[in-house]
C-alpha cells in the first residue's frame, strides 16, 4: 500500500453499539478489513453511549436512519467516518430490514450482525462465515459514506446486496471502476492527490 | 448509464419514509426527489421527467389513486408503483385499474422493491430503444413522403435521389394512387431547386384551351374573357419544378407546343408573341402506357423521348404487400395528427385482411379505408368490422371463374351479411352505402339474412 494518511485523510471509526458485550475480535477484523481497502487509518471507538429512540418495539427493531442521525453528533466528528456495529436487527421504515444503512456522502454508517447469522445465533458463534459477511458490508455501507453508489458488477463489494446470496457472491473489496470513482471522490472532498494503489481489487 | 437517467419521486405524507427510501434508492445510482403529499407531486410531475413514481396510498387530501388517476392523465408514460400498509384485493384491484404497474405492501422486501425497480427500469430501456430502432428503420424506409421497404421501391428511392441531383426531364410511371405527385414533390425538395415553386398542372382535368391557356398564360384580349393578361404555370414555376400530371391524356396540338418548349426553354403567351424565358424542371407522370400510345399514334414519339429521360415506374401496392403494415402505422399517425384522434394501430385479424386484399386504387384506397375505418371505430384498435371490405374476393373469384358486376355485388353483400350475422345497419356502415339502399339490393338479389333464415324457418314470418 503506497497512500499514507496524511492531515486530510478521515480516520474510519469502528464503534461497537449492539446489546451483547464488544465482541472485540470481530470489530477489530473489520477495523483492519477497512483500512486496507480504503487506504485510511482506522481505530475502534470505545464510547459507551446507545442511540435511546433508535428502537422500535412494535417491529421489535431498530431504525437505521435514526441511528445515523445519532451517530453524527455522538460520533468521533465530521472530519471523521464512523461506523458503527450492532447485533440488533435494522430497519428502515418501508422495509422488513436491512443489512446497514449509510450517509451518502456523509460521515456515518451502521451494519447489523442480526441477519448475517442463523436466527437467534450468538455473534461469538457466526465464525469465519460471519466476519466475512460482517466485513463485506462495513465496506459497503463506508463505500456509500465516501459517496460510492452501487456497482453492477457482482464480485464488487459495491453490489447490491438484499439476500445473504448476494453478499456471499461478492467479493470484500472495490473492483477497478469502484476505486478510480473512490479515489475520485476524496480528491474532490479534500484528500490528497496520489493515486495510490489498488489494494483489495474486488475482481 | 441508465440508472442516471432514472428519476423516480417519492410520494409519501411521512417524512421518515420519504428520506429512508429515497436515500436507499440514491446507493443504488438512482436520481431520487421527494413529495410530501399529492399537489406537490402533481407540481413535481408537471415540471419534470419522471420514470417511476412510488406513492404511498394513504395520505391526506389527495389519496395516492387521486393522485394516480392525475398523473396519468399528464404523463401516462410514467410506471406508478403504490406502496400500501393495507394488504387488500380491493387496493390492489383499484390501484391495478388506475394503471399503476404494481404495488407493494409496506413494509416490503428490500430485493422485492430492488427487483421491481430494476424491472421498471430495464423495459422503460427496452421501450426508449425500440423507438430509436423504429425512428431509425423508418428514415431508412423513408424518402420524404414515401415509406416502403420494399427492393422494387428501394431502387425507385435510390434512382428518384440522382434525379433529384440533376436537372434533367423525370417521368414518373404507375398506377393511379401509387404516389406519382408525392414523389415528384420528394424529387423536387432534394433537388437544388427546392427553395422555388412546385406547380402541378393535371393536364387531364381541362380542356385543350383551358389548358393552354393554364400552362402558357395569355395576354389580355387573347380570347373572349381574357381581360388581363395572366402568367401561365410555366411562368409560375419559374426557378422551380412543373408537374405535369397526366401528360398521356394531352391533345396533339398541346403535345407540340410542350415539346417546343421543352426544347427551347421558351414560349409565347396565348395571344402574345413575345418570347418568354424560363428555368423549369419537368417531371410529368401518366398511368398510361406512353409506348403503346406512341405505338398507337395518340403521342408523339419525339415529345416521348423528351420527357423519358429519367423514367421511375412505382411499384403498385399489391407487388409490394410488405409495406402495408408500415403504410398503415405511417398513414394513421397523420390521420390520427389530421383528426385528432388517438388511434394506436390495427388488430392482427384486420391486418391481415389488409395485406390481402389487391388495393387496386393503390395507396389513395388505402388511406381511404383506413380515414373511414377511423371515422366509424370506436376503439383505439381498428378492428376488422370497422373496415369496408372483408376477406380478399381475389381467392373467391379464383375459385368461381370470372364474374359479372352485379355477380360481385350479390356474393359480397352476402358475405357481409353473413359477417354481421343479418345485421343491416352493421353491413350498410361497412359497405358504405345507407340501409334503404342496402334494402333495395338484398331484395334485387332475394338475399337471406342469417338470422332471419333460422326466424323464417320457425315462423314463416319476415321475408325479404
Amino acid at each position: 500500500m503506497t497512500r499514507k494518511a496524511g492531515a486530510a485523510d478521515p480516520s474510519i471509526y469502528v464503534w461497537w453499539i449492539g446489546a451483547e458485550a464488544t465482541p472485540g475480535g470481530l470489530l477489530n477484523e473489520v477495523r483492519a478489513h477497512t483500512g486496507r481497502v480504503f487506504g485510511l487509518t482506522t481505530r475502534l471507538w470505545r464510547g459507551q453511549e446507545r442511540p435511546s429512540d433508535a428502537f422500535d418495539p412494535a417491529r421489535n427493531q431498530s431504525s437505521s436512519t435514526r441511528i445515523l442521525e445519532w451517530l453524527v453528533t455522538a460520533g468521533p466528528g465530521e472530519t471523521h467516518k464512523v461506523l458503527a456495529v450492532t447485533d440488533l436487527d435494522l430497519f428502515i421504515p418501508v422495509l422488513t430490514f436491512v443489512f446497514g444503512e449509510a450517509q451518502l456522502g456523509g460521515h456515518a454508517a451502521v451494519v447489523s450482525t442480526a441477519r448475517l447469522v442463523p436466527s437467534g445465533s450468538p455473534i461469538a458463534r457466526g465464525g469465519r462465515l460471519l466476519a466475512a459477511r460482517l466485513t463485506k458490508e462495513a465496506v459497503h455501507e463506508i463505500g456509500h459514506s465516501f459517496g460510492l453508489v452501487h456497482c453492477d458488477l457482482v464480485r464488487c463489494v459495491m453490489s447490491r446486496s438484499s439476500s445473504l446470496l448476494q453478499v456471499d457472491a461478492k467479493s470484500g473489496g472495490l473492483c477497478q471502476d469502484c476505486w478510480t470513482r473512490y479515489l475520485d471522490l476524496r480528491e474532490h472532498s479534500g484528500g490528497p492527490h496520489d493515486e495510490g494503489t489498488h489494494p483489495y481489487p474486488g475482481r | 448509464m441508465t440508472k442516471e437517467r432514472t428519476r423516480i419521486l417519492v410520494v409519501d405524507d411521512e417524512e421518515i419514509v420519504r428520506e429512508s427510501l429515497s436515500s436507499w434508492l440514491r446507493e443504488d445510482g438512482y436520481r431520487v426527489d421527494t413529495a410530501p403529499d399529492g399537489p406537490a407531486a402533481l407540481d413535481k410531475v408537471k415540471a419534470d421527467r419522471w420514470s417511476i413514481l412510488l406513492i404511498d396510498l394513504k395520505m391526506p387530501g389527495m389519496d395516492g389513486l387521486q393522485l394516480l388517476d392525475e398523473v396519468r392523465k399528464i404523463r401516462p408514460e410514467v410506471a406508478a408503483v403504490i406502496m400500501t400498509a393495507y394488504a387488500t384485493v380491493d387496493t390492489a384491484v383499484s390501484a391495478m385499474k388506475s394503471g399503476a404497474y404494481d404495488y407493494l405492501v409496506k413494509p416490503f422486501d428490500p430485493e422485492e422493491l430492488s427487483l421491481m425497480v430494476e424491472k421498471i427500469v430495464h423495459q422503460q430501456a427496452l421501450v426508449r430503444e425500440t423507438t430509436v430502432l423504429r425512428k431509425v428503420l423508418k428514415r431508412e424506409y423513408r424518402f420524404r413522403d414515401l415509406v416502403s421497404k420494399s427492393p422494387g421501391m428501394q431502387a425507385v428511392f435510390e434512382l428518384a435521389r440522382a434525379a433529384a441531383r440533376s436537372q434533367s426531364t423525370v417521368l414518373v410511371l404507375g398506377e393511379s394512387g401509387t404516389g406519382k405527385e408525392v414523389l415528384a414533390r420528394a424529387v423536387h425538395l432534394e433537388s437544388s431547386r427546392a427553395n422555388g415553386p412546385f406547380v402541378a398542372v393535371s393536364c387531364a382535368a381541362l380542356t385543350e384551351t383551358l389548358l393552354e391557356s393554364e400552362l402558357f398564360g395569355h395576354e389580355k384580349g387573347a380570347f373572349t374573357g381574357a381581360l388581363v393578361r395572366r402568367k401561365g404555370k410555366f411562368e409560375a414555376a419559374h426557378g422551380g419544378t412543373l408537374f405535369l400530371d397526366e401528360i398521356g391524356d394531352v391533345s396533339p396540338k398541346l403535345q407540340l407546343d410542350l415539346l417546343r418548349v421543352l426544347e427551347e426553354r421558351r414560349f409565347s403567351r396565348v395571344g402574345g408573341t413575345e418570347p418568354v424565358d424560363v428555368d423549369v424542371r419537368i417531371i410529368a407522370a401518366t398511368n398510361r402506357d406512353l409506348r403503346k400510345a406512341v405505338a398507337d399514334g395518340k403521342f408523339r414519339e419525339d415529345l416521348f423521348y423528351r420527357l423519358n429521360v429519367v423514367p421511375i415506374t412505382l411499384v403498385p401496392l399489391r407487388d409490394r404487400r410488405e409495406d402495408i403494415p408500415l403504410l398503415v402505422e405511417d398513414l394513421l399517425e397523420r390521420l390520427n395528427a389530421e383528426q385528432n384522434r388517438r388511434v394506436e394501430g390495427v388488430s392482427t385479424e384486420a391486418m391481415a385482411r389488409l395485406i390481402a386484399h389487391d388495393w387496386p386504387g393503390n395507396i389513395r384506397e388505402l388511406r381511404n379505408v383506413l380515414e373511414r375505418a377511423l371515422v366509424v371505430a370506436s376503439g383505439s384498435i381498428l378492428q376488422a368490422a370497422d373496415f369496408g371490405f372483408t376477406a380478399a374476393p381475389t381467392a373467391e373469384l379464383d375459385r368461381v371463374g370470372p364474374l359479372s358486376l352485379e355477380e360481385v355485388e350479390c356474393r359480397h353483400i352476402g358475405n357481409v351479411l353473413r359477417h354481421t350475422n343479418g345485421n343491416v345497419s352493421q353491413t350498410a356502415r361497412i359497405l358504405g352505402i345507407d340501409r334503404v339502399t342496402l334494402y333495395n339490393k338484398i331484395k334485387k338479389y332475394h338475399l337471406k339474412r342469417p338470422h332471419h333464415e333460422e326466424h323464417e324457418k320457425t315462423t314463416h314470418s319476415e321475408s325479404i
